[in-house]
C-alpha cells in the first residue's frame, strides 16, 4: 500500500493541519510517512497545498507529482491538480466551496459539502476535518481514532474538549462515502 | 525510543544539541528560520546560550570565538546568508577550528528565491571562501539521515579541526518525516589540548593562541602543508556514498540529497517496465567519493549515466572526473529551484536506451 495525496485549499482552510495529522497518524500506525507543505509568498491568503505520502514500505521519493488522491478544498485547487491525478485515483471535491464537477471520466470523484456540515455541527472551522473523514471513508488508509489521537497531541490537553466535535466531523466526512 | 513527527530543521536543531552542541549563533533567513527558532527555546533549557546576531559575518564570527574556546558551536543559514559567511569559514579552517555550519540550500543567484535548490555546490565542496581549503561536506537526503549525521559531522569536525557543512536543500528543512531523536545527555567530548580556555603565568599550559594570519612564507607554508597532509586523511577515511540497486545495472543515475530520493523513485518506475537501472549517492559532496562512484558507472553493464541536480549542473564535474571518460555521463536539472519529476527522469533514461 503506498497512498501519495495532496490536499490543497485556501491558506486558513486548514489544508496543511489536515496532510499533517494524516502523516502523524500513519506513523502511529506504523507506516512511513512523509509530509511536505508549500511554502512561502503563496501561503498569505493565496493557495496552500501539501503532499503526504504514506507507505508500507520505504518511501523513495516524499514528492508527489502523480497523486493516488486529491483532495481540494477551492476552485483554483482542483483547477491546478486535476490533470495530474494518477488514472484511477480519487479526487474529494469541496462542494461548498467548488462550483465545477471534476472533467476527468478515468478517476473517480467524490462531492462533499465541508462548509455546510460543519455549519450544521455548529463550527465552520471543522470543514477540513469533515474532508479528512471522507479521505479516510474512502481510504481506510488509517483509524479515524488514531487520527484523533494525533489531534489530541497537536492541541494539547487543555483542548481535548475540542475531540468529540472533531470526531463528530470525522465521521460525518465518512458517512458521505457510500 | 518512540518515532516522532518532526520538520527538518527542528530535527537538526535538536540533533545537534543531542551531539553536544550548546552554542549557536545565526541570523534569519528562509528557509531555515525555524533552527535558530528551535535553538532559541532549547539550549537556554540545557544551560546554553542562542544569540541572535546582527548579521551573518557577526555570526560566523561568534562561531569563530566559541571555537577557539573549545565549544560544541553551529550556525546555520540559506544560500545568500551561507555567502557573507565565507570568509570567516576560510578564517576557521585557517585557524583550525571545529565547527558545523548548516546551509538550508534556496534558489539563487543573487536572493533567488526561497524554494529548494542544489546551486551551492560548487560553493561548498570547491572551497566557498578564498584559500587552500576545504569543508567536509554532508548532504542528507531524509530528515533520519539528518539526524544521524549531526554528532557525525561534530565527531569529525573536531577530530579534524576542520569546519563542516551539512549541505541540505530547503525542502529537507521544511517537510516533516518520523525520526527517533537519540535521547543522549552525555556525549563523548573531545579533548582539546588548543584551545583558548585562559593562561595561567608559570602554568604546565602553554599559551593558546588561536589565529589565521601567518606573515613569514615558512610559518604559512607550514600550516597549509598540514592542512593538507589533514586532507588525503579526510579523502582517506570519510567517504560516504549510498549504493542502491547498482549491481549490473544498465544505467546509473547520480544524485544527492531530496533529488536522489526523486531518482529512486524513477528507478522504481522503470523497475516496473524492466529497465535494470540504479543510483549512486553520495552522502559526504568533499570529500568526493570518487572511487565508489567509478567502479559503479565502469561495470561492464552499464551503457551510461545520468547526473540530476537542481544546478545548472554543478556535481557533473565530479563525476566525470571520477569515471574519467570510460562511460559517457549526461545531465539532467535546471538552475534556479525546479526539482525534476520521477517520470521526468524516467523518459529521459528511456531516451537514453533509444539512442
Amino acid at each position: 500500500m503506498t497512498e501519495r495525496n495532496i490536499f490543497a485549499g485556501f491558506g486558513g482552510q486548514g489544508v496543511l493541519l489536515m496532510g499533517q495529522l494524516l502523516a502523524a497518524a500513519g506513523m502511529m500506525e506504523g507506516k512511513n510517512t512523509s509530509w511536505i507543505p508549500s511554502y512561502g509568498p503563496e501561503m498569505r491568503g493565496g493557495t496552500a497545498n501539501c503532499s503526504v505520502t504514506l507507505s508500507d514500505q520505504e518511501i523513495d521519493s516524499p514528492l508527489v507529482s502523480r497523486p493516488t488522491s486529491l483532495i481540494v478544498m477551492n476552485r483554483p485547487s482542483l483547477e491546478k491538480f486535476e490533470s495530474k491525478v494518477m488514472p484511477g485515483g480519487t479526487i474529494f471535491v469541496n462542494s461548498s466551496m467548488i462550483d465545477i464537477k471534476v472533467t476527468r471520466n478515468d478517476v473517480t470523484a467524490y462531492y462533499v459539502p465541508c462548509n455546510e456540515i460543519a455549519a450544521e455541527l455548529g463550527n465552520d472551522k471543522v470543514a477540513n476535518m469533515i474532508m479528512l473523514g471522507a479521505y479516510l471513508g474512502k481510504s481506510g488508509c488509517v483509524d479515524i481514532e488514531t487520527v484523533l489521537e494525533a489531534l489530541l497531541e497537536k492541541l494539547g490537553q487543555k483542548k481535548a474538549k475540542l475531540i468529540p466535535l472533531n470526531r463528530e466531523a470525522l465521521l460525518r466526512g465518512a458517512a458521505c462515502i457510500e | 525510543m518512540a518515532k516522532k513527527l518532526m520538520k527538518g530543521c527542528e530535527a537538526i536543531a535538536e540533533a545537534a544539541i543531542q551531539a553536544g552542541c550548546r552554542y549557536f549563533f545565526g541570523y534569519p533567513i528562509t528557509p531555515q528560520n525555524d533552527i535558530p527558532e528551535y535553538m532559541s527555546l532549547r539550549l537556554p533549557q540545557v544551560g546554553g546560550c542562542f544569540l541572535q546576531a546582527e548579521s551573518e559575518l557577526a555570526a560566523i564570527n561568534m562561531v569563530y570565538g566559541a571555537a577557539g574556546a573549545g565549544a560544541r558551536v553551529m550556525t546555520s543559514s540559506s544560500s545568500p546568508g551561507i555567502s557573507l559567511k565565507q570568509e570567516g569559514i576560510s578564517t576557521c579552517a585557517a585557524a583550525e577550528l571545529p565547527c558545523v555550519v548548516v546551509n538550508m540550500m534556496r534558489g539563487g543567484p543573487g536572493l533567488g528565491n526561497i524554494q529548494a535548490s542544489q546551486g551551492d555546490y560548487f560553493q561548498a565542496t570547491k572551497g566557498g571562501g578564498h584559500g587552500d581549503y576545504h569543508a567536509i561536506v554532508y548532504a542528507p537526503s531524509s530528515i533520519a539521515e539528518a539526524v544521524e549525521l549531526m554528532p557525525k559531522a561534530f565527531d569529525v569536525a573536531e577530530d579534524y579541526r576542520t569546519p563542516v557543512i551539512i549541505l541540505a536543500d530547503g525542502l529537507i528543512g521544511q517537510m516533516m518525516e518520523p525520526v527517533e531523536m537519540p535521547d543522549n545527555p552525555n556525549p563523548v567530548m573531545r579533548d582539546k589540548p588548543w584551545a583558548a580556555t585562559g593562561y595561567k603565568p608559570g602554568g604546565a599550559k602553554p599559551r593558546a593562541i588561536i589565529n589565521s594570519l601567518y606573515i613569514e612564507t615558512e610559518d604559512l607554508d607550514e600550516l597549509c602543508r598540514r592542512m593538507q597532509a589533514r586532507y588525503r586523511e579526510i579523502e582517506k577515511n570519510e567517504q560516504r556514498v549510498e549504493l542502491y540497486h547498482t549491481e549490473g545495472a544498465e544505467f546509473i543515475l547520480c544524485a544527492y540529497g531530496t533529488v536522489a530520493r526523486v531518482c529512486k523513485a524513477a528507478v522504481r518506475i522503470l523497475e516496473e517496465q524492466g529497465v535494470k537501472v540504479g543510483l549512486v549517492r553520495p552522502i559526504t559532496l568533499w570529500p568526493f567519493p570518487s572511487g565508489a562512484v567509478h567502479d559503479a558507472i565502469a561495470q561492464d553493464s552499464v551503457k551510461a549515466a545520468l547526473t540530476v541536480e537542481v544546478s545548472a549542473g554543478q556535481m557533473v564535474e565530479d563525476i566525470r572526473l571520477a569515471v574519467n571518460g570510460c562511460k559517457p555521463v549526461e545531465y539532467l536539472g535546471e538552475a534556479g529551484s525546479r526539482i525534476p519529476e520521477a517520470e521526468e527522469i524516467a523518459e529521459r533514461i528511456l531516451a537514453m536506451r533509444r539512442a
